[in-house]
């Protein structure tokens, strides 16, 4: 590789990261940041609830003003806070490369919303890693290496799949990829996440064309990786019978979220990444 | 071998592997996408099946099909017809005489073909028939030639070849001659100069020539001669033919030829009734003027009577008046003898009268009478008449002076006379006239003014020998000497027979040249080239010495074939002259021989251009099966082809069949339809209310489709545009009045009176109706009192007849009864102009549709309306129940017995 070749790369991703981030940066702007609460009592700073006092509390504990505007003692109870451990898994399959007409690849948008995601996730303080390269951390310097990281370019392989044993027990995961390979790999990573106790998301990316299955004529479809072919004679015809494919394919998501405990969201390149960011950042932020 | 009429079309032949890799790339190929949602296809399988690549089988029909079409469009020709490539004149010559008449379509198809290889060639062209006068041959492009040849005809003479051999153009030419074969005068000189500006191709046909001689009598007999070249075998069939008693043209008699060494024979011996309708005699299928032998007078075998006061046998036969007349008639006529008042009812076609001087007063009026509506009558001079005062007797031509004139005896000054030559007028003119005759008596005319107008033959002196009066149709002729030779030579010589031959007393067969000259004849039906007699319209006449050639040498242009008139006499000029000869023409050296035969050339154009339709048709059905849509074509096309469902129909008759149902003829007009509806729906409910017939809901009937069996009763408000029906429409309605059914016309228009529109298109309609004679309603119709006894019969009018099957004529006052006994008169039309749907109608809550009158009035009016329908339906239900109720009493009084 020459040293020009060499520079032009190195260019291309130094080029490539700022936007991203400044990106990043702005949708997570966009997103009204509120104290991570865990929506229970436990440790932490902000009032969750005055309960009345029962054996076994500490004195301490009892809300002595509150107490004594009635004749029960009550405990009052904080809002349970901690930093949590997110692992985002970024699908790095080459069906991710696919973009519609005039429109950015899904990688990119699977990207933006990770980033955006961890932008939010890394300010509110919780810890943020990528499935299978970084463990979560927390910190600014941990964004950096998650842009890295994200920057890399995909691997050949058509679809990729959430690899087994990178899920920090107890935490939470969000898989953006768009689920459109074998559901195999992803029912086994679930099933391991829902036995380590991991909650998460699964938000499909989806290119619209890739909804609305806009071709017709004879056609053959190859995969972006080029393992799998199908030809058509008319793919106009076939329109109806995919998409019913692509429904069930979501409804099984969907099935498998639920199962796992998990929650699902299809989001398409075509439309605002805010609204997915703000589903998944509220998605994390419960329970 | 194969031409190609338009070679250049061929080329296209090149595109044919174009369009192989055009084909094969149908469907077209693939466009490829990478998509990630592939993974969700997988295993999707098309649902119109289209085959990744046409088959070969497929591909190779329609390559097939179009080479097809470029070979069909480039007209092959299969075995076309020119041999050398030159582009040398062509002359193609025909015949064009009588000869070639029976396979002329050949030759004219031969020359055709002909000018149609020139053509291809580029050759220029000229075609020429020698039976016409020459002209000048101009060469000319093959197509201006190619429309004249169809419109040739052949020529009912021979052709003339001295007159064309100046006639050739200049130049070199080849020439194709179609020639009969046979010799003609002047054909091989004419052969020879041909030769000598070009080669001389000579086609003949191989269809014998045959030629038909006149027929000459023979006692009493047809004698026919036939000659056919080549000699060939077989008989053929000789026809008489002429009118029959209705005056029918048809076969009177066939007799074989039997041809030996070219020549053949026949006597007809037919009765003389039959053969005096003889008017020619053809060979059967020769269909040619050659083979037709026509008859004009010479078949006629005449009905003469001889009647002479001269008691037979007293003296020597030759001296007998009448001996030498039956000589000169006996071999062409039908003799009969007696007296007069014998001989006219067996009405002969000339009497002669020989040397009978007065005839009793009721012979004398018998005989002017047979004269009188075109008889001939022959008289003779002789001593009786001489001796007897003749006066002014209307049956001779001139009145006699009292005794005779003899010269030349002994006791005279003057020599015996010779005679004069014949005026001009007269019908003897051109007869030569035999130089050792002489006359020594005669009777002598009076001088008269007439007389030289009447004069026939005169003598040198001037003194009349033969002289003739017209009487009413007929003629009365005078010899003013002697039947026999008691008074001159005439009877001797051989002019006697010609004279009477002139006279048309008598005739020999055939038309004698020497009794032609000097006449004038008229054409009168004139034979074409197939022998075909047409009539000659008004063609100028004809000199006598112009037939006496075509008698003796055979017809030419201006003496055709056909039949000539002259005064009273009829001659035929045939085609084929006595005496002719047929023989084999003889060539020149050097000339090509070739027959008619037209090379097997065929187009081709059609049967490939079939060919390539057909390969489409199959392409059409075998895409469909490639493509898996065969069977869905051959459903969609059974349900097309199939007929609709018939169980509307039976949903429709089960309706219609379970009570009663009134209807009305639907006229497509949706006013006139809704209010009949809503009419009938009222007159329903009436029925209902008042009587025990209980209807069901009206219906409307199509009458052209559907079954009009159900109903008992149909009402047809006729409107000003009602179509008239169809044929089967009139057949079922017909059945159905037949049958029993009723129908209530209403034209609605009593406002208008009897010539509204309405009426016309009801007058339309009933024409094709099976409908008996109708009278308005007589006071008596049971009509009046099937339930409700009614005078009158109001709709929305009042003033309208109501019109019912007329009652029979005798029908008669039943005893007791303030009615006639009617029968079985259930009229099966019932014609109204009251407009009684709109009286009836009623709405859906069963009120009144529309206004009938005004008030109260109005209101009784409708309820009159209401009691005409429940009448009108009794009468169609019940029939004639209440008229038979006349026999109530008679039955009550036989039960009482």
């Amino acid at each position: 590789m020459s040293l020009q070749d060499l520079r032009a790369r190195a260019e291309a991703l130094g080029h490539a990261l700022p936007p991203l981030l400044a990106e990043a940066e702005r949708l997570a702007q966009a997103v009204v940041w509120g104290e991570h609460g865990r929506r229970r009592a436990g440790r932490g700073d902000d009032f969750w609830q005055y309960r009345a006092a029962h054996a076994g509390d500490e004195y301490r504990s009892i809300d002595w003003r509150h107490s004594a505007r009635s004749d029960g003692a009550y405990v009052r109870e904080k809002e349970w806070q901690s930093a949590q451990r997110v692992t985002l898994w970024v699908d790095p399959g080459a069906s991710m490369s696919f973009a519609g007409q005039g429109r950015a690849p899904k990688s990119d948008r699977a990207r933006l919303l990770a980033l955006a995601l961890a932008v939010l996730l890394l300010r509110g303080g919780e810890q943020v890693g990528l499935a299978g390269a970084e463990r979560p951390r927390a910190g600014k310097g941990q964004m950096l290496r998650l842009i890295e990281r994200l920057s890399l370019d995909l691997s050949d392989a058509d679809y990729g799949a959430p690899l087994p044993g990178s899920f920090s027990a107890q935490g939470r995961a969000v898989f953006l990829s768009d689920f459109l390979g074998d559901l195999a790999p992803l029912q086994a990573a679930l099933s391991e996440a829902s036995a380590q106790g991991v909650r998460g998301l699964l938000v499909q990316v989806l290119d619209p064309a890739e909804e609305d299955f806009p071709f017709s004529g004879r056609t053959v479809f190859t995969s972006m990786g080029g393992s799998l072919t199908h030809e058509t004679q008319s793919a106009g015809d076939l329109r109806d019978r995919y998409l019913a494919r692509l429904a069930e394919r979501k409804a099984r998501l969907a099935d498998l979220a639920r199962a796992a405990g998990w929650q699902f969201l299809s989001h398409h390149t075509g439309d605002a990444a805010q609204s997915a960011l703000l589903w998944a950042y509220r998605g994390l932020e419960g329970r | 071998m194969i031409g190609f009429a338009s070679p250049l079309i061929l080329l296209a032949l090149v595109a044919v592997p174009v369009l192989w890799f055009l084909l094969r790339a149908i469907p077209p190929a693939p466009i490829k996408r990478r998509f990630p949602g592939v993974a969700l296809m997988l295993g999707l399988v098309d649902e119109d099946r289209q085959a990744a690549r046409t088959p070969w089988w497929l591909l190779a029909l329609r390559m097939l099909a179009v080479t097809a079409a470029i070979l069909g469009f480039a007209g092959p020709i299969l075995n076309p017809q020119e041999t050398a490539l030159t582009r040398t004149p062509l002359l193609v010559l025909l015949d064009g005489g009588w000869a070639e008449a029976p396979d002329w379509p050949q030759r004219l198809a031969k020359a055709q073909s002909l000018v149609e290889g020139a053509g291809r060639l580029g050759r220029p062209v000229a075609v020429a028939v020698l039976a016409d006068a020459p002209q000048a041959i101009t060469f000319q492009a093959a197509d201006q030639v190619q429309g004249r040849i169809s419109g040739l005809t052949p020529r009912p003479w021979l052709p003339q070849f001295m007159p064309w051999v100046a006639a050739l153009p200049e130049g070199e030419f080849d020439t194709a001659w179609v020639s009969d074969g046979l010799s003609h005068e002047g054909r091989p000189v004419l052969a020879v100069a041909l030769q000598g500006r070009g080669a001389l191709t000579v086609l003949t046909g191989t269809a014998p020539v045959v030629a038909l001689l006149p027929a000459t009598t023979e006692s009493g007999k047809l004698k026919v001669a036939a000659l056919r070249h080549p000699v060939g075998e077989g008989p053929q069939t000789l026809i008489a033919r002429g009118p029959d008693p209705s005056g029918q043209d048809r076969d009177l008699a066939r007799e074989t030829l039997n041809f030996a060494g070219g020549k053949a024979e026949a006597l007809l011996d037919l009765p003389p009734e039959l053969r005096n309708r003889v008017t020619r005699l053809v060979i059967e299928g020769a269909g040619s003027a050659g083979a037709v032998a026509l008859a004009g007078d010479s078949f006629k075998r005449r009905k003469i009577a001889l009647v002479s006061d001269a008691a037979e046998g007293e003296g020597l036969q030759l001296l007998a008046p009448l001996h030498y007349l039956r000589q000169a008639l006996a071999p062409s006529a039908d003799l009969i003898e007696g007296a007069v008042a014998d001989v006219v009812p067996a009405k002969p076609d000339v009497i002669v009268l020989a040397d009978v001087a007065t005839l009793p007063g009721a012979e004398a009026e018998a005989l002017k009478a047979w004269v009188e509506k075109g008889g001939l009558l022959l008289r003779f001079a002789g001593p009786r008449m001489a001796a007897a005062d003749m006066g002014d007797d209307p049956l001779m031509p001139v009145r006699l002076r009292a005794g005779g004139l003899t010269s030349g005896g002994a006791m005279s000054w003057g020599a015996p006379k010779g005679l004069a030559d014949f005026p001009d007028s007269s019908p003897f003119r051109g007869l030569a006239l035999p130089t050792e005759m002489t006359v020594k008596t005669q009777v002598l005319a009076e001088p008269d003014p007439d007389l030289p107008d009447r004069t026939l033959a005169a003598l040198d002196d001037g003194t009349p020998l033969v002289t003739r009066k017209t009487l009413g149709l007929g003629q009365v002729v005078l010899f003013h000497v002697t039947a026999n030779a008691e008074w001159s030579d005439l009877a001797l010589t051989g002019l006697f027979v010609q004279m009477l031959e002139r006279l048309a007393v008598s005739a020999s067969g055939g038309a004698a040249p020497g009794s032609l000259i000097g006449l004038t004849w008229t054409p009168k039906r004139l034979m074409d080239g197939f022998g075909t007699l047409r009539d000659a319209g008004g063609l100028a006449g004809v000199p006598g010495a112009t037939l006496a050639r075509a008698v003796r040498g055979g017809t030419f242009a201006e003496a055709p074939p056909g039949l000539y008139e002259s005064e009273t006499r009829v001659v035929a000029i045939n085609a084929v002259p006595e005496g002719f000869i047929m023989a084999e023409a003889g060539w020149p050296e050097g000339v090509t021989r070739g027959d008619l035969s037209l090379p097997q050339e065929r187009a081709l154009k059609g049967p490939l251009l079939a060919l390539a339709l057909a390969l489409m048709a199959v392409d059409i059905l075998a895409t469909l099966q490639v493509s898996g849509r065969l069977a869905r074509a051959a459903v969609l096309l059974l349900a097309l082809a199939l007929p609709h469902d018939a169980r509307a129909d039976d949903e429709r008759a089960i309706a219609a069949t379970q009570g009663v149902v009134l209807a009305h003829v639907l006229t497509g007009d949706a006013t006139v339809d809704d209010t009949a509806q809503a009419g009938l729906q009222g007159l329903s409910d009436e029925l209902m209310y008042r009587t025990a017939v209980e209807p069901l809901a009206p219906m409307g009937v199509d009458i052209e489709t559907d079954e009009l069996a159900f109903f008992p009763f149909l009402y047809w408000p006729v409107t000003a545009d009602a179509p008239v029906p169809s044929a089967e429409a009139f057949a079922k309605l017909n059945r159905y009045l037949r049958t029993g059914g009723m129908i209530l016309f209403d034209t609605r228009d009593a406002e208008y009176g009897p010539n509204s529109p309405e009426a016309e298109a009801l007058r339309r309609i009933a024409s094709g109706l099976d409908i008996p004679p109708l009278e308005p309603i007589p006071e008596d119709h049971v009509l009046t009192r099937t339930f409700y006894l009614l005078q009158t019969f109001p709709g929305r009018f009042s003033e309208a007849t109501l019109w019912v099957e007329a009652a029979p004529p005798d029908a008669a006052l039943a005893e007791g009864m303030p009615f006639r006994n009617l029968n079985d008169g259930v009229t099966p039309v019932v014609i109204g102009a009251n407009d009684y749907a709109s009286a009836w109608a009623v709405d859906g809550d069963g009120l009144p549709l529309l206004p009938v009158g005004r008030g109260m009035a109005g209101e009784e009016q409708r309820e009159y309306a209401y009691r005409f329908g429940i009448n009108l339906i009794m009468h169609v239900l019940t029939g004639n129940y209440k008229s038979d109720q006349v026999h109530v009493p008679a039955l009550l009084e036989r039960l009482g017995e």
